[in-house]
């Protein structure tokens, strides 16, 4: 029998999909010992024990100073900043890419400079983008709305494109307007594409993210992370990247259980 | 074919993992990495390695010393920290809280300079420190801008609190920071005042390094256990800085020049940002410095500081929890758990020509 047509039976896939985690935590478990070993202090790599007492305080108890919980400050600070981002990016892609799909004026207008825009490095222009915006929280949205709007808007008024001609012109046959083929037979296409599209995007918008406010903040998961690598504090950078992990995973498992219950249809294609 | 590439893979993991897991041990060796960043009072360390300097006197002791610039400050503090260098240039405030603070027992091989006016607290418009009051202040968190802050503030009794909080800005970004209309005052270090200063008319300097001279030492600081065992390393270096300071000391334009261009300005701007420094050309000054009746005052000022903000960890009971020693052999802090030495042996070797 050939090796495509083994398939593991359910323990095993449970199993073989544990695997990689564990081997990874083993693998940090033992070098973390070898250097707690040479030095009992060291802060590199803490104990996963240490990381488990550390991320307790740090999700429970307040700080000695703003008596606020920090890490849930900065999950609602950060968190706020991605869905404000994120859902601009998706309403300016989604209304660029229709446009840029559909009427043809709009492609010969838009098109080439999207293409152009998606190849700018968004972090180099910080400077620019701090004078223009401020250093408060418009300038981190805006850092995340011009860092994955243009590979959105290319990929969705590709999608637009790819609807199949006799679609459009079915509709034109059957006395559509142009808004209500853009309404009626683009639109309900589109939205599960623009679904996995912010799924795909969700991870440049983090890292975005992250890098705006490493630049300039005084609260949310990447300025934690950047401030407490001044005393190499490892035990709270890695909590705060497993819970941003944990995060990510979940609003990406959000999208997708929305997309399977509002467009059925589309599950295969997901 | 499937099973050995998976094992290639793991093996491949563990060795990148165990690479991160080795600290440098300390034994006899020959072979030393020192880490440097850009700094008026570091450049040294650069034309060190570039004019050829280093590689002699470490021929003279039959060492081989590599020193390599960083980018990135707190990266080669996290580095040294790492085991992955045998020193790094660093300030005494965060040698105290990065590798002393970690348990890396760390030595104060040469004590370089301090700063005399390089780091300020600059305000935008007019108004004394007092002004500070209720503004927000954009300053490198938790490092030596954040203390040279707290100590302004102690003159006039006020308090971190009394701010509108303080805004971690990245030194990269200071610049185009100040430009910006939210931003009202700024803490940070050369060139970037020099820059501010210079083009902006509004740039209210409301106290500087100078008003607590002495408190933000510049040190060259290397692993306590690798210098006991090597003592040719501490000779070599402790040489070869001397040489370069007696250049410098003596106005060698040809070095100078080579200094201020590569920390992107020209001699006028070097020499400008050196008179803020208080260099000690002569390694008896740095002795002097380092055997200052003061310095035990001021290193619990500091650790004070770093416990109040939290930056000696969690593990830390008190202020006192990392222990200092001093060249007459005193100690502040935990005298059982020294971590930071201040040693004076190859600077006096130095002053004395002995080496």
């Amino acid at each position: 029998m050939r090796l495509i047509n083994h398939i593991p039976n359910r323990a095993g896939g449970l199993f073989l999909a544990a695997l990689p985690f564990i081997a990874v935590l083993i693998a940090y478990s033992v070098a973390s010992d070898i250097r707690l070993s040479a030095n009992p202090q060291d802060k590199l790599l803490p104990a996963p024990s240490t990381i488990l007492s550390t991320a307790e305080r740090l999700f429970t108890e307040p700080d000695r100073r703003s008596k606020d919980i920090l890490l849930w400050k900065d999950t609602f600070a950060s968190l706020a900043r991605l869905v404000g981002g994120v859902s601009i990016s998706a309403a300016i892609s989604l209304a660029l890419g229709l446009a840029i799909g559909l009427f043809p004026y709009a492609r010969s207008f838009m098109s080439g400079f999207v293409s152009v825009l998606s190849m700018v490095p968004p972090l180099a222009l910080l400077p620019i983008l701090f004078i223009v915006f401020g250093l408060g929280e418009t300038s981190k949205v805006v850092l995340i709305v011009i860092g994955i709007t243009p590979f959105m808007t290319r990929d969705l008024s590709q999608r637009v494109l790819d609807i199949p001609r006799e679609q459009i012109v079915k509709a034109q046959t059957l006395g559509a307007s142009s808004l209500v083929i853009a309404w009626r037979v683009a639109l309900p296409q589109i939205l599960p594409r623009l679904i996995s599209n912010i799924r795909l995007s969700l991870g440049s918008a983090w890292l975005f993210l992250i890098a705006a406010e490493a630049v300039a903040s005084n609260v949310g998961l990447g300025y934690r992370i950047f401030l407490v690598r001044r005393y190499l504090a490892m035990d709270v950078i890695l909590t705060y990247v497993i819970w941003i992990t944990a995060l990510a995973f979940v609003i990406d498992w959000l999208l997708k259980t929305l997309s399977r219950k509002s467009f059925p249809w589309m599950e295969a294609g997901l | 074919m499937k099973l050995t590439k998976l094992m290639s893979a793991t093996a491949l993991a563990l060795g990148v993992l165990s690479a991160a897991a080795a600290p440098l041990a300390a034994e006899e060796k020959t072979e030393f990495k020192l880490a440097w960043s850009i700094y008026v009072g570091w450049m040294p360390w650069g034309y060190l390695e570039d004019s050829g300097i280093m590689d002699k006197w470490a021929d003279k002791y039959g060492i081989d010393v590599e020193i390599v610039q960083f980018n990135d400050y707190v990266e080669s503090i996290n580095q040294y920290t790492a085991g992955a260098f045998d020193g790094v240039s660093a300030t005494n405030m965060d040698t105290l809280s990065i590798p002393s603070g970690g348990g890396v027992d760390t030595t104060a091989l040469i004590v370089g300079d301090y700063s005399n006016g390089n780091d300020a607290v600059i305000l935008k418009g007019d108004g004394g420190i007092e002004a500070l009051k209720g503004k927000p202040v954009n300053l490198v968190e938790l490092s030596v801008s954040h203390y040279l802050l707290a100590r302004a503030l102690d003159t006039v009794g006020l308090e971190e609190a009394d701010l509108d909080g303080v805004i971690n800005t990245s030194d990269a970004d200071m610049i185009a920071a100040y430009a910006t209309k939210d931003v009202e005052a700024v803490v940070t270090w050369n060139p970037l005042v020099s820059e501010i200063t210079g083009s902006n008319p509004d740039a209210n300097t409301l106290f500087d390094s100078s008003d607590i001279p002495g408190e933000i030492l510049d040190l060259m600081v290397v692993n306590t256990e690798t210098l006991a065992d090597n003592p040719a390393f501490g000779k070599a270096v402790a040489g070869a800085w001397y040489e370069v300071m007696s250049l410098m000391a003596a106005g060698d334009e040809e070095v100078l020049t080579a200094l201020a261009e590569a920390s992107g300005t020209d001699l006028a701007g070097y020499k400008a940002q050196l008179e803020a420094t208080e260099m000690f050309f002569s390694p008896a000054d740095a002795v002097a410095q380092a055997r200052a009746s003061d310095l035990p005052a001021t290193m619990t000022k500091v650790a004070d500081f770093l416990f109040d903000k939290g930056i000696l960890g969690e593990g830390a009971p008190s202020a006192d929890f990392v222990g200092i020693a001093y060249p007459d052999g005193a100690t502040s802090g935990d005298a059982s758990n020294v971590k930071f030495r201040f040693d004076t042996t190859y600077m006096q070797m130095a002053a004395d020509g002995a080496l």
